[in-house]
Formats: structure tokens, sequence, C-alpha cells
């Protein structure tokens, strides 16, 4: 029976239950579709198939709910995906994003219509800035990439405006997220890669052979994406400086500093910080997320617009008429709107107190797994320094001697129920795994995820074969990444309909 | 202490393991100089009973009024199932598929998001979404470019009845990779592109671009338009509204060849208006070009006991492989945007979004008959429309929409603001969506004509 269940129901596709016989549910007007389309011109009239699958109701509620129980997730599962900052999402900030001034406020509502939601912006533009230390932060850009594209271009903008257009490079250290030199391409500018020291800093004489009047800037992520703290950051932030660069701070680890030190401090000119991450956002299984930026004052004139701005006690856009520099619209609103409100309400919930806790808690949590990692006989990459909010393992020992590598440990870590940490990132560390707590776990599930590493690293010297099948315990086996891109299967109706 | 579960008891027990002293201890790395003294400026936490009560007051304060405005946004019906589903924590607090063994829920989830997409625009593949339909429209700009080097132009048509707030927006995007883009303009008599002045253009092009609706809801000529792109060796993108796919033919059915890319705003589907986001672009195209899209694209395939499955695919296309020489920098896009679509879509069925669209029209055109006995009140364009259509009035058309607004209902766009040198004075664009019932639009009807009426009479005396 079960065997059944599985292969017949489990699963389908929606559109494997779809028949186009069913009649429409209850959820559309009634109307008589063809009266209407009398009315519309003939030549310009859909004359293809529409194929959008008839299904009842429960059937849709009954195949989304099974398919969602498919998924890890925060709320079922630790998730210590590195450098994703996977936190606990309090349900409340949701609740009232969804009220229905909020939900149903069209964004072209007049401002007298939109007193409320635009305190909550105003706020929350302040509430950033205060939290990273720059001079004007605004809020449109729709996600870490974007704010990344947003910060690079005002640097662009910056040297345009001061025609100082020798300024061809922009400098990425080799441990970066793939997004930097993407952007810096997006933006116009060359990619010089920094390389890294055997401490996890950057190398620092090989900066000081890299720069000059073509550099444009650098962007650097502090904490690293290696998990340590950029100790020398101000002389970077001094040698850029002086030779007429700018710094882009990439806020992907702010979460490992809040309140203990801001990126506006350490010399950075513009940053721009993922809402989904520090700010509890929920990531939705790929977004959306929320990239606002913020910037020193010789940036501020570029701003991207609108930005919310008070004036006699009313709450007003600001538009390129007020900032005729600005480097323009990236939506054609005001951004992720429904997410910036639920960052501000996970901002009021923590207040200034809980904001400095977030940074203590999870870079407690960080070493404490570190040092028990450390304990149990795991190789840590940077063993002589201190861990930021997040650290890395490198499994090469195990892939030599037992032929496990880190995907297999990944994998089995989801037959025990813990979500892989990132794998493989940053490149720079073989066989690696990026392992990023958050404040928000508990320690007995950080004690119980190293004892399922240290029930892997048996299996792994015992029964190797184990790992590399690895897993069992989930809705498939491993899959046939190859296939998947050689016999490409991206469209159920071009693929599989007769 | 809000969100973190730490005892005391634990804190030491920790602390002892690491071998620090206090939790402080482990930011010894960060220079001293560097270090904040605090974070006076953000207000004292509040509990979460104060902190409803205040929002609720906020969101209060902005009301529900009856909504006419469009532009891109649009309400529409969200059944009630779509939001219960789609904020389940296993969607909601999931991300990005990386470990596809324990994210078969999502992944199936954007592939039959994928299949919807692709059938609704008649294209062949589909990503898994983009931030919305301005950004999206900006990114198909970027790989028209990329796909057609035949063309040996950077130079993209761009219509003036594509919103101005998206031409703005491509404008930020494709600014620094040498593209221009140069505005069409449209025949005043129809709002709709003007095919004479397009036919003029005599230098070669990378792409068109074609709406539709567009801007003003008018339906533009979308055969002939594609047509003559594919003869002048251009690309076409067609930029769609999804609900009006219901009814009107497909990008993919354009012409004789259908459109290359097929781009827009699924906001309509299942999307709250949400003050402008967040929504979520969308991007289809032809075969041939899928190694060009940018974004998520996910692939069905097998595990190893041969059981069908999904993954993330083609991901030499992206930045976290190829860096600096992926097809856009783009990493998170609007997932749980894309999952509400997909349950929409799921729920509405074929039937149900036709039903929808011609909702739409029927409620329009009962709007546009009763404007159209209203003194002072101009059509400038005699084109059929979807939802959106386009009044002149005889008075400030600020002061009217501030004066509807007082009688709680968001009157439209005024697009003078982006056509006034247009010859487009006082213009406004109202949108009537199947929301909208008789009353709504009587009531619309006459609070329009009173305070025309008080406006205009004000200026007499």
């Amino acid at each position: 029976m079960t065997q059944l269940n599985e292969t017949v129901i489990e699963n389908r596709l929606i559109f494997e239950a779809s028949d186009f016989t069913r009649k429409s549910s209850s959820l559309a007007p009634d109307i008589d579709v063809d009266m209407v389309t009398k009315s519309l011109p003939e030549h310009l009239l859909r004359k293809s198939e529409l194929l959008l699958p008839q299904v009842g109701e429960l059937q849709v509620v009954r195949h989304y709910t099974c398919l969602s129980q498919k998924n890890f997730s925060i709320d079922t599962h630790f998730y210590p995906l590195g450098s994703c900052t996977m936190k606990y999402n309090p349900r409340i900030c949701n609740t009232l994003a969804q009220l229905p001034g909020f939900a149903g406020r069209h964004p072209m509502a007049h401002s007298s219509m939109s007193q409320g939601i635009m305190s909550c912006l105003y706020e929350l533009q302040n509430m950033l800035m205060e939290a990273t230390g720059m001079k004007q932060v605004s809020l449109t850009p729709m996600a870490g990439a974007q704010g990344e594209f947003t910060g690079v271009a005002m640097i662009r903008a910056y040297h345009d405006h001061n025609k100082d257009d020798a300024r061809t490079e922009i400098i990425v250290p080799d441990a970066a997220h793939g997004t930097n030199p993407a952007t810096a391409v997006m933006c116009g500018y060359k990619v010089k890669e920094l390389p890294t020291n055997d401490q996890g800093d950057v190398d620092i004489d090989a900066l000081k052979v890299m720069i000059g009047p073509q550099t444009a800037g650098i962007m650097l992520t502090n904490p690293s994406t290696l998990g340590v703290f950029e100790r020398k950051i101000k002389q970077i932030a001094d040698m850029i400086h002086e030779v007429g660069g700018l710094l882009y701070y990439d806020g992907a680890n702010l979460n490992a500093i809040l309140g203990k030190v801001k990126p506006g401090d350490m010399g950075f000119d513009v940053i721009h910080m993922n809402l989904h991450k520090t700010f509890s956002t929920p990531h939705g299984g790929g977004g959306p997320g929320a990239g606002p930026v913020g910037v020193s004052e010789r940036l501020q004139p570029f701003l991207p617009v609108p930005m919310v701005a008070l004036k006699d006690g009313q709450y007003y856009w600001l538009s390129e008429d007020e900032l005729p520099l600005s480097i323009g619209h990236l939506s054609a609103w005001m951004g992720n709107a429904g997410i910036l409100l639920r960052a501000y309400i996970y901002a009021l919930l923590l207040g200034r107190e809980g904001m400095q806790r977030v940074a203590e808690f999870a870079t407690l949590n960080a070493n404490y797994l570190l040092q028990r990692f450390a304990d149990a006989g795991f190789e840590i990459a940077f063993p002589e320094r201190r861990a930021s909010h997040e650290f890395i393992l490198t499994l090469r020992k195990e892939a030599k001697q037992y032929g496990t590598n880190a995907m297999d440990f990944a994998k089995r870590l989801l037959d025990y129920g813990f979500h892989a940490p990132t794998t493989y990132f940053p490149l720079l560390v073989p066989e690696c795994f990026l392992i990023e707590p958050t404040e928000t776990e508990a320690k007995t599930d950080l004690d119980s995820f190293v004892k399922a590493m240290e029930l892997i690293l048996e299996e792994a010297r015992e029964s190797p074969e184990v790992l590399k099948q690895a897993p069992y315990s989930l809705p498939v086996r491993r899959l046939d990444d190859v296939k998947a891109a050689r016999e490409l299967d991206l469209n159920y109706y071009q693929s599989h309909a007769e | 202490m809000p969100y973190i579960p730490h005892t005391s008891q634990e804190i030491a027990e920790m602390l002892s393991v690491i071998g620090v002293d206090s939790i402080e201890q482990l930011f010894d790395e960060i220079p001293p100089e560097l270090r904040s003294d605090g974070l006076d400026n953000i207000p004292s936490r509040q509990s979460e009973m104060q902190v409803q009560r205040l929002l609720t007051e906020k969101s209060m304060q902005d009301g529900t009024p009856l909504c006419f405005a469009g532009g891109g946004a649009y309400e529409h019906h969200i059944p009630a199932a779509i939001w219960e589903i789609a904020t389940r924590g296993e969607f909601y607090s999931a991300y990005t598929p990386y470990q596809a063994e324990a994210s078969q829920g999502t992944l199936q989830v954007i592939y039959e998001f994928q299949t919807m997409i692709a059938s609704l625009t008649g294209m062949d593949v589909s990503n898994a979404s983009l931030y919305d339909g301005a950004s999206a429209l900006g990114e198909a700009v970027l790989m028209s470019v990329r796909a057609n080097r035949k063309a040996k132009s950077k130079r993209i048509i761009m219509p003036a009845t594509v919103s101005s707030v998206y031409r703005q927006v491509v404008a930020t995007i494709v600014k620094h990779q040498g593209i221009t883009l140069d505005i069409i303009d449209f025949d005043r008599a129809n709002g709709t592109i003007d095919i004479d002045k397009l036919k003029q253009q005599s230098e070669p092009f990378a792409a068109l671009v074609i709406p539709q609706p567009n801007y003003f809801g008018c339906m533009e000529d979308v055969h002939t338009l594609t047509d003559w792109a594919h003869e002048q060796g251009a690309m076409v993108i067609g930029l769609v509204n999804p609900v009006a796919l219901a009814l009107l033919e497909a990008p993919g059915n354009w012409g004789t060849q259908g459109v290359d890319i097929a781009v827009g705003e699924a906001q309509p589907l299942g999307i709250p208006l949400s003050s402008g986001g967040p929504y979520i672009g969308f991007m289809a195209c032809k075969q041939k070009l899928v190694r060009q899209l940018p974004g998520r694209i996910v692939g069905r395939t097998v595990d190893l006991d041969g059981k069908p499955g999904f993954s993330l695919t083609l991901q030499a296309r992206e930045q976290h492989i190829r860096r600096s020489k992926a097809t856009s920098n783009i990493c998170t896009n609007q997932g749980l945007m894309a999952t509400a679509t997909t349950l929409y879509l799921a729920f509405m069925g074929r039937d149900g979004l036709q039903k929808v669209a011609a909702s739409c029209v029927q409620n329009t055109q009962a709007l546009i008959d009763l404007l159209k006995i209203s003194p002072g009140i101009c059509f400038p364009f005699g084109t059929s429309v979807f939802h959106e259509f386009v009044i002149t009035l005889p008075t400030d058309v600020e002061q009217v929409i501030e004066a509807m607004a007082e009688e709680d209902i968001v009157a439209g766009i005024n697009i003078s603001q982006y056509y006034a040198q247009d010859g487009l004075e006082n213009a406004l664009l109202i949108c009537v969506t199947e929301t909208r019932s008789p009353e709504d639009m009587a009531f619309f009807a006459d609070t329009l004509n009173k305070v025309i009426s008080d406006l205009t009479g004000g200026a007499r005396k």
C-alpha cells in the first residue's frame, strides 16, 4: 500500500492531476467568457491553447501541503548554512505585515493614505543608519545582489561625476561571494582578484602592488567569508582612500558584528545589508530578500530613489527632483516594501539591547561549535583565529583517507535530520564546510549536531560506502545532476506531453 | 532575551569549552579603536503585544480605500488558501534549494512554476523568477544584447507605451553596458506604438520591446510589430500582463515566429499590492536561448534508484560558479512569490484565469460607459483596452486625486507627470479588475463627477 501511495500520489505533478473537462472552482467570478471576448479585437485573441491545470480546490491544497513537507526549513530543522544566517523568523513579523492596511495598499496611493507605512520605512532607515554607522540609507534594492549593484553603481557615479574616468578596476578578494565580481562587471568594471594569506586576512603586500589611479574601489566582506575578522581593515581603508578609491562593504556577515563595530567606523563608503539574514525576514525558498544600502557623506547625492523623508510632520517620497545625481530607480516602486516592513517589526522587537545580543550569541554559538568540532578531531581551517558568527571545517583529511568528500558528509547529515552547512564555498579551502549556527539555536541542538558529525566520521572510517550512497531517508536519493543539465527537462508540457 | 534560548548555566558551560571568561572576549580580534559604544539611537525593545498594537494603529491609519489604480500593480482577489500554504514554515523558512534531496518541495514548486509561466507565455522555458517586472525587463534587455550579436548593435527600441517607471529602471540597470535605449513615440489617436515612425528606423538594433497591453491599457498590434522587428534582424521582447494572456494571444505566437523573450510582472497572480513589493518578475524564452537566461533554473532528473526528482540546473551560467563571467549577478530571487504564483494558477486553472480576465474586461467597459456621459471627461485614445484606460480631466489631475482620496478612493495614476510634453495633460490612468462591484463603479463615477464639478465650479468663481 505504501508503495502504491508513493508512486502514484506522492510524486505526482499538479499537471498530472488535471482534467480539462473539470469545471472551474468557486474562486473565479461567474461570467460568460465568450460573450466578453467578442468585444475584443479578433486578431489579438489567444488562439493557442492555455495549458493550466484544472484541479479541485482540496486537491490543490493537499498537493502543495504535501510538497511543503518534503522541505527542510528553519522551522523544522537545524539549518547551519554558512553565509546565509538561517535564524528564527518570528511569526509576528509576517502576521503584522499582512494587515489589510499594509497588504492592500497600492504603491501609488496618495501620500495622505500612506503615512502609516511611510513612518515605518522612515524609522527603519534611521535604525539601519545607527546600526551601521552610515550617513544615509536607501531601502529600495530588492536583494543583496541588487544592493551590491547599487553600491558599485554609486561608486561609478561618484567617479564619473568627478570626471575621474581612468578608474576602471574593482578589487575583489579571492574568497568573496560570486556576486561581487559579477556585480563589478555589470557596472562596467574589470575585476582584480586579491589573494588571501594563510591567516585568512587579505594579502596586504599584494594589495599594495594592485592599487593606483586605475582603482575605482574594493569590495570587502568583514568578517570575511572565511569567518574571521579582517584585522587590518583600517590600514586597507587608508590605502584605498589614499589612491582615490572607495570601499564597498558586503553586508552578508553583518549578523556577526551588530552593535559591536560599525562598517561606517571601519572606513567604508558604501554598504549593503541583507535584511533576510541579519533582520530575519523570511528566506522563502530563495527570496524575496531586501538589500538596503547605506553610504558615507560623499556618496549621499547618488543614492537610489525613492527614499522616505519627513517635513513638517508629513512623510513624503524623495525623488530625482531632490536628488538629481541619483543613480535612479531599481524597482518599479519602493523595492520589497513588505519585506522592509517585516525587518522593521523585527527591529522593534529586538530593540537596541536585543540587537547587541544578536552578535554576542551568534559568535558564542559559532565559537562553541568550532571548539567542539576541534575536540572531536575535525580539522579547522583557521585554528589560530577566533571565529566570527561562522567558521570553516576542512574535510580534506577524511577525503584522502576514506574517500568521503564534503558532499558525502553533507548528504549523510540530511539522514541525521540536519540541513548541511554550505559546502565547497569559499573556493579557497578544500573540501570545506562553512558552518553558521546563528544566535537562535539552543546549545542542546548544537550538541546534537556535533554528535551527528562524530557518528558520520565513525561511519566514514568503518564503511565509507554508507556516506557515498547517502541520503537514504529523504523523499529522493542522490540526484543525477549531470542528466539534469544534459537532458534538459524544464517544462512539463514540453517534455512530457505526447 | 528575545529569540535567544540560552540559560545562564549553558552560557557558562559554553564559555568554559571555548576557554574564555566572557562573551565579550570573543570579540578580541576587533581592533579596540573600532569598537562602537552601543546603538543609542535605536529604541528600546518592545514586547510582541506592544508591537502588535503599534503596527495595527499604523495600518489602520492607511486604511483600506477603494482602489482604481493599476499601472503595473493590480488588485485581484487572492484565494485565502494561497498564503495559508505559502507561509507554512516549510516554504517560508527554507532557503535556495542547494541540498536538492532536502528541498524537493521547493524544487517541484519551481518546476511547476516554470511550466505554468512557459504555458501562459507560449514559450519553451522559464526561469525560477526575477525581482519584479521592471528589473526583469532590464535583464531581458541585457540578455537580448548578449544573444543577438549578429545585429552588431547595442541599440534597443523602447516604445513610449512602456511604463515610464519601467524605462527608468531599465536605464539604471543597463547603463554601464554601452546599451542605448531609443524611445519610439506613440500614436496620439490610438495610444499605441506609432508604427509609421517605427518603420522609419534605418539603423540596426538588437531588440524591440513590445508591451501588451501597454501602459495606457491599449492593445498593441503585436503580430505586425513582431514580424517587422524580425525582418530587421532584431529580437523581440514581449512585456506582458499574465492575466491578460488568458484572453490575448501568447507572445510565443505573435507574428510568424513568436517573440524571443517574454517578461512581465506576476504580482497579479496572487500577490498582495503591499506598497509595491515584494512582487515577482518572470522571464521565459525560446529553447535556443536557455543558456543566456539569468537566474535560477530547476530541472527534472532521476535519483540513484531511477526515481524522478528535481534539482537546480545549468548552474554554469550563474555567479557562484562563473563569477565575473556570469549571465547576471542575481542570486536570491523571489522564491516565496513564485510559490504563491504557482498556487494561484493551480487554484484558478485555465477556466478560472479566463473568467478573471473576462471579468476585468467587462468591469472596465462598464466604468468607461459610466464615465462617457460625464461632462468634461475625454477619452484621448480610440483603441480597445484590457483593464486600464486613460481619461483627461477638465481640471488639475493632482487636485482630483487628492479630493478623491478624501472620499477614500485611490482614483488612479496621474500620468501627465510622465507624458505632459506629449500633450497628455491632466491625464488619469484608471484600472478596474474583477474586484470592483457595480456599486463601487457607480460610487467612483458619482464621486469623480462631484469632485470635478466642485473644482471647476471653484475655478469659475
